[in-house]
């Protein structure tokens, strides 16, 4: 149903909701289209006219500075008006539902929704009732999808590795709880990269993960032999809470990036990360900021591939 | 219906004798994706141009966006010198309503402030919508709005005008 409805008729992009079901095609586009924004970033005016006179609203249910700030600047960049909504803080807390204020946001002309929640299915549920000329882009929604997110991981993944068909990579960490793998996942295999792993401790893996297309693996020693790229997920504090581990200092001892653990990898593997990062406790900090890194270029790259993204999404009107 | 003009060959000769003696040590051509970067190219080698050649690609600036979207197949600019106080000559393959030249006077001054731009078009085929006139053109033909004029590339690199 999400699949449907991100698409145009004609097989246009409409909504961004989840890279489940995206061609090749469309997410290749996105990937080109974000290349010929990277100048853009690099130049004495930082801007492009393209969307000049639309209203972009960044609603975030759900708190978050990396993510809302590269929105925010890639709609800049495009010279759209950005409003940001910190909406746990705001009409929510007053009992206001969500459909009220995507209603109110409505009736002051917005464009696009950038949608963030706590909630799987929250940027789903808006993409169903806004009016048609409106397009809503999926910010993060519980531990259904991080479209954005998977995309500049796959930017990054394709600026240093040049291609996707000859790539084995790694997705180490809390890939239960993590959108953010899924995403990756998702986009992995469809890009064609032939070897997907997954690596880490059986309670931190959704059951029937392997369907997805991955190989499972609960020890890093053979996870990570031969890899081409790393991606450390977060570990979120309040699972050490739940039970589901004994204690940060041995999830560390045992699934930690160190750089010994990195050596097993292809010499010139490349570590990324979404971030958060909680050093000495997912990575160590010598291989988060070691020559292999390229958790900043991710960040970089972020901004792009969300330009791209929205300039995809408000091209003709509908 | 393809019907061949006038040699391309003998057009792109004049437009290098109109632009030669308007050259300073300093000047930069710029052409703009797809045929006027081929012409700029063109230009470029033939009249030995020391600044690095640039070019452009307008798609973030045009005015139909919200009509047409974004181009299936955005090319990158890249302007290998600074452009602030250079003298510019600006190339495109065919001028017709002069919306493509406005769209990158737009960009270049987003790369800084030119010592000033000149126009140079292969082809000039009237049907101006807005204030842009070539300082530099190939030859001047008048088509009707239906006509379809193009810059083609074929295998052996040479370039060839046909209109459809």
């Amino acid at each position: 149903m999400t699949r449907s409805l991100q698409l145009t008729a004609d097989g246009q992009l409409k909504h961004l909701l989840t890279l489940d079901g995206l061609s090749p095609a469309i997410l290749t586009r996105i990937l080109d289209t974000a290349e010929s924004f990277i100048d853009v970033g690099e130049r004495e005016v930082k801007k492009v006219p393209l969307l000049r006179g639309k209203a972009i609203f960044n609603l975030f249910f759900e708190p978050s500075t990396r993510t809302r700030t590269t929105f925010e600047i890639a709609a800049k960049r495009l010279s759209a008006d950005v409003v940001n909504l910190n909406i746990a803080a705001s009409a929510q807390s007053k009992g206001e539902t969500v459909l009220d204020t995507v209603s109110n946001l409505t009736a002051m002309h917005a464009d696009m929704f950038i949608v963030r929640h706590a909630q799987s299915g929250a940027a789903h549920f808006i993409a169903q009732h806004v009016e048609p000329h409106i397009s809503v882009v999926n910010a993060g929604d519980g531990r259904h999808a991080h479209p954005t997110q998977g995309l500049l991981d796959m930017f990054t993944i394709r600026r240093y590795k040049g291609a996707f068909h000859n790539l084995r990579v790694a997705i180490v960490g809390d890939v239960l709880h993590s959108r953010v793998a899924r995403s990756q996942i998702h986009a992995l295999t469809t890009l064609g990269v032939p070897e997907v792993r997954v690596i880490a401790p059986r309670t931190l893996l959704p059951t029937g993960v392997e369907q997805m297309g991955v190989h499972v693996f609960h020890d890093m020693q053979a996870g990570l032999k031969d890899v081409d790229v790393i991606i450390m997920l977060r570990l979120q504090n309040e699972r050490m809470k739940g039970a589901r581990l004994p204690s940060a200092q041995e999830y560390f001892k045992q699934y930690g990036l160190t750089p010994e653990k990195l050596a097993l990898a292809k010499p010139d593997a490349i570590v990324m990360h979404p971030g958060p990062m909680n050093r000495g406790v997912e990575i160590d900090s010598e291989v988060a900021d070691g020559p292999q890194s390229v958790i900043l270029p991710q960040v970089t790259y972020g901004i792009a591939v969300r330009m791209a993204v929205m300039s995809l999404l408000m091209g003709p009107a509908q | 219906m393809n019907a061949p003009l006038p040699d391309t060959a003998t057009l792109l000769n004049t437009l290098a004798e109109a632009i030669r003696p308007n050259l300073s040590p300093e000047t930069a051509l710029v052409g703009i994706h797809t045929g006027g970067v081929w012409v700029a190219e063109w230009l470029h080698r033939a009249m030995g141009i020391k600044t690095p050649l640039g070019t452009l690609d307008i798609s973030f600036y045009r005015d139909d966006f919200s009509q047409r979207g974004l181009h299936p197949e955005v090319k990158t600019t890249q302007l290998p010198f600074n452009v602030e106080d250079h003298p510019i000559i600006l190339v495109d393959d065919v001028l017709y309503t002069g919306r493509t030249i406005r769209a990158a006077m737009n960009e270049l001054f987003d790369y800084g402030r030119p010592g000033g731009i000149h126009l140079a078009a292969l082809v000039d085929r009237g049907g101006r919508q807005l204030p842009i006139q070539p300082d530099f053109a190939g030859a001047k033909i008048e088509l009707p709005a239906g006509k379809n004029i193009q810059l083609q590339r074929n295998e052996q690199g040479n370039l060839i005008l046909l209109i459809q």
